[in-house]
């Protein structure tokens, strides 16, 4: 039996249906989640996809925070359950305080939409460890408030414990000099919690999942390999 | 019925560039002297009943678990009187 993975619908999320294809394409089987139901389905691990949950009202993914569903994943990926937020679900995560920091709107107040170089700056999560550390990957990034902070405090422990997981490639040789796409401090464009289960990220890697549509590459997919060899050998 | 109104605004640390926008719109339209913005949030909440320290003290919590993320946002929790909302319906 495959792993089933969780993929959760808020009203206004848009990208659930994407997610649950690049499940099924990595082999795993995706469960499709309802904001309103506290019942997670038993499934392995859940993914909170993109889009403007509750029209990103008072704050991207504030309103999301308190709905029954998440009130069940705050509880499991506490103990343990793997969890991925893309994009607005990375806004969710920091809302729900599952990852630190906050969201904020695009230091150049645009909406952004371009295939964005990351580096891979940590492999052993639950979610990254088909990819290699300092691999360089070409995903889709969409978004509004896609600015990362966090206090210096903060900044300096995430990167102590190497919990940076992916960053925006705008330094040095291999920058692809379109710049910080949205302002995020040091770069960050994902993290993870102190064990590793947990993962947020502004980019789409269930758009990058097929070799017809996206980037032309599948650099996003081994998300959902990772983890369904994470469950599969568990 | 009594009206609580809370601020939410950004940390001083952290950029705001929707106030920096409305900053710089500002000379063009004959403001002068005005060197910085920073744009915030106001919620008014219409209490039934009076607002005594339990109900300001729920407000509170309510302030800084949902109104305002304060991992970036600082919040004020202020009683209007009924003198200032007559005078705000004017």
């Amino acid at each position: 039996m495959t792993a089933r993975i969780g993929v959760v619908t808020f009203p206004g999320s848009l990208d659930d249906r994407d997610t649950q294809r690049a499940i099924r394409l990595a082999g795993a089987e995706p469960v499709a989640l309802w904001h309103k139901d506290k019942d997670l389905k038993q499934v392995d691990a859940v993914v909170l996809p993109g889009g403007f949950s509750y029209g990103d009202y008072l704050r991207a993914g504030a309103i999301s925070r308190f709905s029954p569903v998440m009130g069940s994943v705050i509880e499991q990926a506490k103990a343990g359950l793997p969890v991925l937020g893309i994009c607005n679900g990375f806004q969710v995560l920091t809302e729900a305080h599952l990852l630190p920091g906050a969201m904020l709107g695009n230091d150049h107040l645009h909406f952004i939409c371009r295939d964005q170089k990351l580096r891979v700056e940590n492999a052993s999560t639950a979610w990254t460890s088909d990819y290699s550390e300092g691999q360089e990957i070409f995903i889709p990034l969409k978004n509004m408030d896609g600015r990362y902070v966090a206090d210096e405090y903060t900044l300096d422990k995430l990167e102590a414990e190497g919990r940076v997981v992916f960053r925006y490639v705008v330094r040095g040789e291999a920058a692809d000099g379109c710049g910080n796409p949205n302002g995020s401090l040091r770069d960050i464009a994902g993290i993870t919690n102190e064990a590793g289960n947990v993962v947020g990220l502004m980019p789409h890697p269930e758009h990058a999942t097929e070799p017809l549509i996206g980037t032309g590459r599948t650099d996003g997919l081994p998300f959902f390999t990772s983890i369904l060899k994470k469950l599969v050998t568990a | 019925m009594a009206r609580v109104v809370v601020d939410v605004m950004l940390k001083p640390e952290i950029l705001d560039p929707q106030g920096q926008a409305v900053q710089r719109a500002l000379p063009r339209l004959g403001f002068e002297g005005i060197s910085d913005v920073r744009q915030g949030k106001r919620f008014e909440l219409e209490v039934d009943g009076p607002v005594d320290e339990a109900v300001l003290a729920r407000i509170h919590d309510l302030a800084e678990s949902f109104l305002a993320n304060t991992v970036i946002e600082d919040f004020t929790v202020k009683v209007e009187s009924d003198d200032v909302v007559a005078g705000a319906a004017k």
